[in-house]
């Protein structure tokens, strides 16, 4: 159906011509489409909501202008979002719509490209945690960091609480989350004390009793620093019987030490640090575990199993976890998660093999010391403020108001982001390290 | 239509995982980076090519059925065709920001972010939008603490959520995770709410009721009025679960049919690219009593341009950051492109194709009339059986053996972008395999890139790793 002026009337997407829908209806027995409402008439709406059909070029147009007030700023951010350049393969690769368009993998006969590449996903984090079972993805480094919580909940062992401690440096995202998940477990959060910027071991130590179900450290932490002493964390909750899970992403933990070899008994964090760049803080949570929790992990699996040729084939497993069968009783309530961000990031991983991934988080650690030394020499400045290892970022000590010294920086065309009155964190990676003269210029005006 | 999938073979797999093609081991070299005990000894990863690893996703992707390759009824799960320029515009570079950046700098993101909040609110009818929650089970898990909080507000200690049996399995699963009991509701001899056990269910531990409409089995709530007041005179709420908006869209508003709360699965309803089970995005609506539970941040309008805020009793947090921002663009772009016109028209012709592909189909179809979405069931026949043959005849099939209120259901949602053609290819799909041999089911699939796949015995023996595999040899 067309307008006067040529432009389809109604969706451009559905594909009727009049005479098939006078043909439908015809076949079904009624008059019109709107015989088949079947809604009371005190319901109906009948209004409009004012919004104009757009044709797609001035709709490309209108979003572009918009687009456009975005000021273009060389971001030096992180806190948990995280940006590495991303390989044009993944763009080109992931858009192809047999695995944009496809749905969760229920008839696997069908689905196996995508089963294959989860599967992939999974095996990498295994490698990357050397924890024998990962799911194929939660939303984002928060949820997959509350799921660790309520899963340790529901295991209890000798606990004889429900509280979960988490260091006093922990993202405001996170501790959010995780205070809207563990509510309605009757759960509790504890704060451990950080020394220096790294988990003040001896403090834990104190704190961690029998009400404890998990200890929860960050390697990297939130300000960038690298932990050193995960082992004894990892002892402590053990001696303790409480789990310990360790938040991490994929590009540190291809450097850092092995989360099992450290004691973690569950990994999360964000794997989104490689195959979606800056999406506004868009993600894709990592969750690794032991073999002995298999059945309360929470989310898809993609397991191996052979077709009625015997030939190997993949498919969703352990569904009886899942609430579609198991309702209020299930490890979690996720159904939707983030598959196709997972198979960018299983992608990006591919891309980079191990040399070249391990090469992105030397970079990580170089580019933010050498970063921090030039920052340092600046006068008023001091950084990193925490005298340990950093990982990508870290924080600036200046005399100056720190919100006034970010507001300048983005004056000439950078963002960082002001902690308090004197602190400001920055982040560098290969993705904005080519600005590092330009940004120590600015910094050095401003400061 | 004969859809035949890729098969690759070489000897007893379809496609070598990547580990398979290769597996690279390097020594992890701390030196002058930082002091060996922090680092790890090695890792092993594949090491490719890129055009190794561009025939390897080529591959698979020809191993991998979508929606733009034919229907994709599932029923309740919304799969519709995803618009190429929706996809397009999300990838915008100046949309390509951190999360933490000042709100001055990005007034483009947060006039997107408002412009979707105003546009869902109008949609749904409801009085204010957050676009936080990462999918519809998330939106499900904060409404309900949105619910929680409202009632703790008023020192009212409610411990039940009433949810009708016919319901999506998140619905259940996330009032348990918000820490209520569940009262699971029958359903009426016609598929709906049945007014009596509701009544009867209905008590002052009532905080919520939730229900989708119209409901899975395609069918209107048409007592809808009546619910409402039911719940609300006994001081609970009413949510609405957005699964099936598609079917209502400018027809008729979940905030005009009495509903306290919503979730959009904007995924479902909106623009579609559902990426093999994700990512989504599962905003709220609320009545204008709700509006300051909502989490943070929100965006508002002021003189000086967008801002972000907090609501005043806000619930907090349901993500790290804020929700999943190229699904949210996309449906910004969707609902642009469509406007009124189109927004109504989905629903005309999703309604349409559902009733006409239910005309069509030689399987019985009780209940109805139906919106975007009929349970047929496949009687004597196993409907899994009756689902792996239609693989055989090029069409994705519906989803099986749910709702549970319909034996052997085969749930069947065409929605709008079938034409008449496409559908009487789906129904002669459906009537083929329902007329087929014993033996052609039980055999069932062999176009398909895999043959009928043995999924007890990888639930039994998991190997969920390519390293697990390697232990086997």
């Amino acid at each position: 159906m067309t307008a006067g002026n040529g432009r389809r009337v109604g969706s451009p997407y559905a594909p009727h011509t009049d005479a098939d829908e006078a043909a439908m209806l015809d076949a079904i027995g009624v008059d019109s489409v709107e015989d088949l409402f079947d809604i009371p008439a005190d319901v109906r709406f009948d209004d409009e909501f004012g919004i104009d059909s757009t044709d797609e070029r001035e709709l490309r147009q209108s979003l572009a202008d918009l687009f456009a007030r975005n000021e273009e700023l060389t971001e030096f951010l992180g806190r948990g979002h995280h940006a590495h350049y991303v390989p044009a393969l993944v763009d080109d690769l992931s858009r192809r719509s047999e695995f944009l368009t496809s749905y969760t993998q229920y008839q696997p006969e069908i689905a196996q490209g995508f089963l294959q590449v989860l599967f992939e996903y999974q095996s990498m984090l295994v490698e990357l945690t050397g924890l024998p079972v990962a799911n194929c993805s939660m939303y984002d480094a928060a949820t997959a960091l509350a799921e660790a919580a309520l899963l340790a909940n529901r295991l209890r062992r000798g606990a004889s609480g429900h509280r979960v401690l988490v260091p006093e440096h922990l993202h405001e995202g996170r501790l959010g989350v995780l205070e809207n998940y563990l509510d309605g477990a009757d759960m509790e959060i504890g704060e451990y004390p950080m020394d220096d910027g790294a988990v003040d071991v001896d403090a834990l130590s104190d704190l961690v009793d029998d009400e404890t179900v998990m200890v929860y450290a960050e390697s990297p932490t939130v300000r960038g620093v690298i932990e050193e002493r995960l082992a004894d964390i990892g002892d402590i909750a053990h001696e303790n019987d409480a789990l310990f899970c360790l938040g991490s992403d994929v590009v540190a933990l291809s450097l850092l030490q092995e989360p099992a070899s450290v004691g973690a008994d569950v990994v999360v964090g964000e794997a989104g640090a490689l195959g979606i760049g800056s999406a506004y803080g868009m993600g894709l949570g990592i969750f690794a575990t032991r073999e002995e929790y298999l059945r309360q992990v929470p989310g898809r699996l993609v397991g191996v199993s052979e077709d009625s040729e015997d030939m190997r084939a993949f498919t969703l497993t352990l569904q009886t976890r899942e609430q579609h069968i198991r309702k209020e009783r299930a490890t979690s309530n996720i159904c939707t998660n983030q598959a196709w961000v997972a198979l960018r990031t299983a992608m990006h991983i591919a891309w980079l093999g191990p040399d070249r991934l391990v090469g992105v988080a030397k970079d990580a650690v170089t580019e933010a010391r050498d970063l921090a030394e030039r920052l340092d020499d600046l006068s008023g400045v001091k950084a990193p403020v925490h005298d340990r290892h950093h990982f990508r970022e870290f924080v600036v000590y200046t005399d100056q108001p720190a919100p006034a010294i970010t507001n300048d920086l983005a004056g000439r065309g950078f963002a960082v982001h002001a902690l308090d009155d004197h602190h400001i964190q920055v982040c560098i990676t290969e993705a904005n390290a080519d600005a590092a003269d330009e940004f120590v210029a600015a910094f050095e005006e401003v400061a | 239509m004969n859809f035949d999938q890729a098969r690759f073979s070489r000897d007893d797999v379809y496609e070598p995982l990547l580990s398979e093609k290769d597996s690279t081991t390097v020594e992890v070299d701390a030196d002058g980076v930082l002091p060996d005990d922090l680092t790890r000894d090695e890792l092993t990863l594949p090491g490719l090519s890129e055009p190794q690893l561009a025939r390897h996703y080529t591959r698979l992707s020809q191993m991998n059925y979508s929606v733009e390759l034919g229907p994709y009824p599932l029923g309740s799960c919304t799969m519709k065709y995803n618009p190429s320029f929706t996809e397009d515009v999300a990838g915008d570079a100046r949309a390509a920001v951190h999360p933490d950046r000042s709100d001055r700098t990005v007034q483009g993101t947060l006039g997107l972010l408002h412009g979707l909040q105003e546009h869902l609110a109008d949609i749904g009818g409801m009085d204010a939008v957050t676009l936080q929650p990462p999918a519809g089970a998330a939106g499900e898990f904060t409404g309900i603490l949105i619910a929680k909080a409202y009632h703790e507000a008023r020192d009212d200690d409610r411990s039940e959520i009433i949810i009708p049996a016919s319901a999506h399995g998140t619905n259940f699963a996330s009032a348990a995770m918000a820490g209520y009991d569940v009262v699971e509701l029958p359903s009426d001899e016609d598929g709906r709410v049945d007014i009596e056990a509701l009544d009867a269910a209905i008590s002052e531990e009532t905080a919520a009721l939730m229900l989708t409409n119209p409901n899975t089995l395609g069918l209107f709530e048409r007592d809808i009025v009546e619910i409402a007041d039911m719940v609300h005179e006994a001081g609970g709420l009413l949510y609405y679960d957005g699964a099936n908006f598609n079917a209502l869209l400018g027809r008729a508003r979940p905030g005009d049919m009495g509903f306290d709360i919503m979730h959009y699965n904007v995924h479902k309803t909106f623009a579609t690219p559902h990426g093999g089970g994700g990512p989504g995005a599962g905003p709220v609506g609320v009545v204008e009593e709700l509006a300051e539970y909502l989490p943070s941040p929100m965006v508002r309008e002021t003189a000086a341009g967008y801002e972000q805020y907090e609501p005043e009793s806000s619930i907090g947090k349901v993500h790290g950051f804020a929700g999943n921002w190229l699904v949210l663009v996309k449906a910004y772009a969707y609902i642009a492109r469509l406007g009124d016109e189109g927004l109504a028209d989905a629903s005309a012709k999703a309604v349409l194709n559902a009733n006409y592909l239910a005309s069509q189909i030689d399987l019985d179809v009780p209940y109805g009339p139906f919106h975007h979405e009929f349970a047929a069931t496949s009687g004597d026949r196993d409907a899994a059986d009756v689902a792996k043959r239609m693989l055989d005849y090029g069409v994705h099939p519906p989803t099986t053996k749910w709702p549970e209120l319909v034996p052997e259901a085969m749930l069947t949602e065409p929605t709008e972008v079938e034409d008449k053609a496409s559908l009487d290819d789906l129904a002669h799909a459906f009537n083929a395999a329902y007329a087929d041999s014993d033996e052609a089911l039980e055999t069932a699939p062999s176009k398909t890139s895999a043959r009928r796949i043995d999924q007890v015995s990888a639930a039994r023996n998991p190997r969920l790793s390519w390293q697990s595999l390697g232990d086997e040899e």
